[in-house]
């Protein structure tokens, strides 16, 4: 294989953050909440529903990430919420400096974190074009070089001398695309930003940065949440997860063991300690168990039954316990609530809980687990939540077929003549 | 080393950075954020850039009741509405660049947050375009200097005349420097943005701008001469009017004041703005 020239070389790089320090906060506010902690007393300005023993605790949004990203690739960056996307691109974007570790870039780079960063309202289409333009460092000449590409791929048209603020949002997405994906950029950084806008437009958009990297030799970093567009799009791709990359290799790989992250070998039985999210230090998912279950296909009318076991430090009460559902593609399928209630004794407790069968219908579920306590405000505070903790394949109810399909089924309808 | 090809980005950094390399590289970025900020202001608004003139009209027309009517304060023999329209639209521009500068990080936290540019390319198009406004704003004052002129109520030093763009520059320059040093402590105490409100109104009558160093005498004179601002407007005042006073040291003063404020304040707002995002 010949000599691939890299575009973006990263060495261990972590990124710390302080827990609690919220900054831009008053000098009277500081003062305050030193001489509270230095009483003893909470802090008046913590927010409600914080542990005051995380604040001033160091967290590592990237814990050491080494990569090396070559000219022409579109790499997909995947991964659960804190999982360290969002820093990473951040870094590489330079909005923020890393604590540890060295970044190098080879070429420009162009970053597209938000749709229509960078544009005025009370400038137009054209005007912004070059505003944007000059903030990649580009000179009036090179930009008038691609004005015409630009507002062709718009599909502004005769609208490219109004106000960006009488823009539809549809069009204002459309042009800063077309601004980004035109400007004479080596490296196109997105986060997502393929989410709005109208069907085609993402395909076209899809299609842009594909021959951008096939034909003009960019480098293309794409993180989203939507693994359709990481199909059609990327080469290669990367799970991250908790700080750290998980995965680096072809996409259906990738997708494969960032569906399946929490799961463990025995589809049954699933071990949940250090897989959640752990927000407080009260209460601790351990492990989920399917019930009378010796595979997780379930039967077209059968309820799923699971026992959930936790470990409790204190007694808690308003407990509620969380279940989503999440498809393969990962888009969102429903969520279900439990009755409030409370552990009385801390230690280890064992919950049974039912999901009801005439539900769910056909396909392959992920399942993701949590524990929920209601504060004085009737908010919900998340105490530990496993993301996809456990996979449940559907055969379907006997109805299921070309003429009925989706993974719930819906109540039957009421219908009658209107006299 | 960095160069548009390269970027090389690492946890530490160079005690004393100026990047004002970089800076140059985003030059057209800067004429066009100054440009925005000259136009998108007055959109909208019946008069437009009118506004510019009248607004320091109207103070110089209320300067002249309340300073020179009731207070009687003395302008050096300059006619009281040259002086004062002259006087206002100095400090308008001096505690522009203070005041815009010092909220850089607060005002922009949503573009910094999203993009990357040098930060820097902020608190100069505040520079640039304070000194656009203020020559649209010397206009009636010039208009009624040629009129003095013609008059002959006032004898301006000719031979002074090519020190007074410098000495409008060194301002500007002074303001700016004071501007990012408290744009880049406000990231993380808000309170000084209130406290820079009052300060300037302080600092205005601490400067000769709505009377002449001529009239202090004693401790307060001692102290007004040590405020940086009082030596560059007195030149001005010196050359254009042939009133002010030239003072040689306390000009060399607020030059080394302003280099070092101007070095200072970009070493750490350019230390600052590596890691702001994570605390606003």
């Amino acid at each position: 294989m010949e000599e691939r020239e890299i575009a973006i070389r990263i060495s261990g790089v972590k990124k710390r953050y302080r827990l609690g320090a919220i900054g831009g906060r008053t000098l009277q506010a500081e003062l305050q909440s030193r001489w509270a902690r230095f009483r003893g007393r909470e802090d008046p300005n913590s927010r409600i529903g914080s542990d005051p023993s995380l604040i001033g605790q160091e967290f590592y949004a990237l814990k050491g990430i080494d990569l090396s990203i070559y000219k022409g690739e579109r790499v997909g960056i995947i991964g659960n919420n804190g999982a360290g996307k969002s820093t990473l691109l951040k870094l590489l974007c330079r909005i923020t400096a890393p604590t540890e570790g060295e970044i190098d870039l080879y070429g420009r780079i162009t970053s597209l974190l938000e749709i229509g960063t960078g544009f005025h309202r009370e400038l137009s289409g054209r005007e912004n074009i070059y505003m944007n333009g000059a903030i990649l460092g580009m000179s009036r000449a090179e930009i008038d070089e691609r004005l015409d590409d630009i507002i062709a791929f718009s599909e502004i048209g005769e609208f490219i001398d109004t106000p960006v603020k009488r823009y539809s949002s549809g069009m204002f997405v459309k042009l800063a695309f077309a601004v980004s994906a035109h400007l004479s950029s080596d490296i196109l950084i997105m986060d997502e930003v393929l989410a709005v806008g109208d069907m085609a437009f993402q395909h076209k958009c899809l299609q842009k940065m594909r021959a951008a990297a096939d034909e003009e030799g960019k480098t293309v970093l794409y993180v989203s949440h939507n693994m359709d567009t990481i199909r059609r799009l990327c080469s290669r791709c990367i799970v991250l997860d908790r700080g750290s990359v998980l995965y680096d290799g072809e996409v259906e790989g990738a997708i494969a063991v960032y569906m399946n992250q929490a799961l463990s070998e025995n589809a049954v039985d699933t071990d949940l300690r250090g897989k959640g999210i752990a927000k407080a230090e009260t209460l601790r998912l351990e492990r989920l168990l399917l019930e009378n279950k010796c595979s997780n296909k379930y039967e077209s009318g059968e309820a799923p039954v699971f026992q959930l076991r936790l470990r409790n430090t204190e007694p808690l009460s308003l407990l509620k316990l969380r279940l989503s559902f999440r498809t393969e593609s990962d888009t969102a399928v429903g969520t279900a609530w439990s009755a409030p209630f409370s552990l009385d004794e801390a230690g280890t407790h064992t919950l049974r809980f039912t999901f009801p069968a005439d539900i769910l219908a056909k396909g392959v579920l992920y399942g993701s687990i949590g524990v929920y306590r209601s504060d004085e405000l009737g908010r919900s505070i998340c105490l530990d939540h496993v993301t996809r903790a456990f996979k449940i394949e559907l055969s379907g109810l006997p109805i299921w077929d070309l003429s009925t399909h989706g993974y719930v089924a819906f109540p039957d309808m009421t219908v009658e003549e209107v006299l | 080393m960095d160069s548009p090809d390269h970027i090389h980005i690492s946890a530490s950094q160079r005690p004393l950075e100026l990047k004002l390399g970089e800076l140059w590289e985003y030059r057209e970025l800067v004429l066009l954020i100054t440009r925005r900020r000259l136009t998108v202001s007055y959109t909208q608004t019946i008069l437009g850039p009118l506004w510019l003139l009248i607004n320091p009209l109207l103070s110089s027309v209320v300067y002249v009741i309340l300073f020179g009517n009731i207070a009687r304060l003395s302008t050096d023999g300059v006619p009281q509405l040259l002086f004062y329209l002259f006087g206002s639209a100095l400090w308008t521009y001096f505690s522009s660049c203070v005041s815009r500068n010092a909220s850089t990080f607060t005002d922009n936290a949503y573009i910094f947050g999203k993009i990357y540019f040098p930060r820097l390319v902020m608190p100069v198009s505040v520079l640039l375009s304070s000194l656009s406004l203020l020559l649209i704003q010397l206009l009636p004052a010039l208009l009624l200097l040629v009129y003095y002129l013609f008059v002959g109520a006032v004898q301006p030093h000719w031979a002074y005349l090519p020190l007074v763009p410098p000495a409008i520059l060194l301002l500007g320059l002074m303001g700016m420097g004071t501007g990012i040093v408290i744009s880049s402590m406000t990231t993380r105490y808000r309170d000084l943005n209130v406290l820079v409100g009052f300060g300037l109104q302080l600092w205005m009558y601490g400067s000769p701008v709505v009377y002449p160093l001529s009239t202090l005498s004693g401790l307060i004179r001692e102290l007004v001469l040590w405020n940086p601002v009082t030596a560059p407007v007195e030149l001005l005042r010196y050359a254009l009017f042939g009133s002010g006073s030239l003072l040689w040291g306390r000009l060399l003063y607020s030059l080394l004041f302003t280099l070092l404020l101007c070095l200072c304040g970009i070493a750490v707002f350019n230390r600052v703005e590596r890691t702001f995002m994570d605390t606003v």
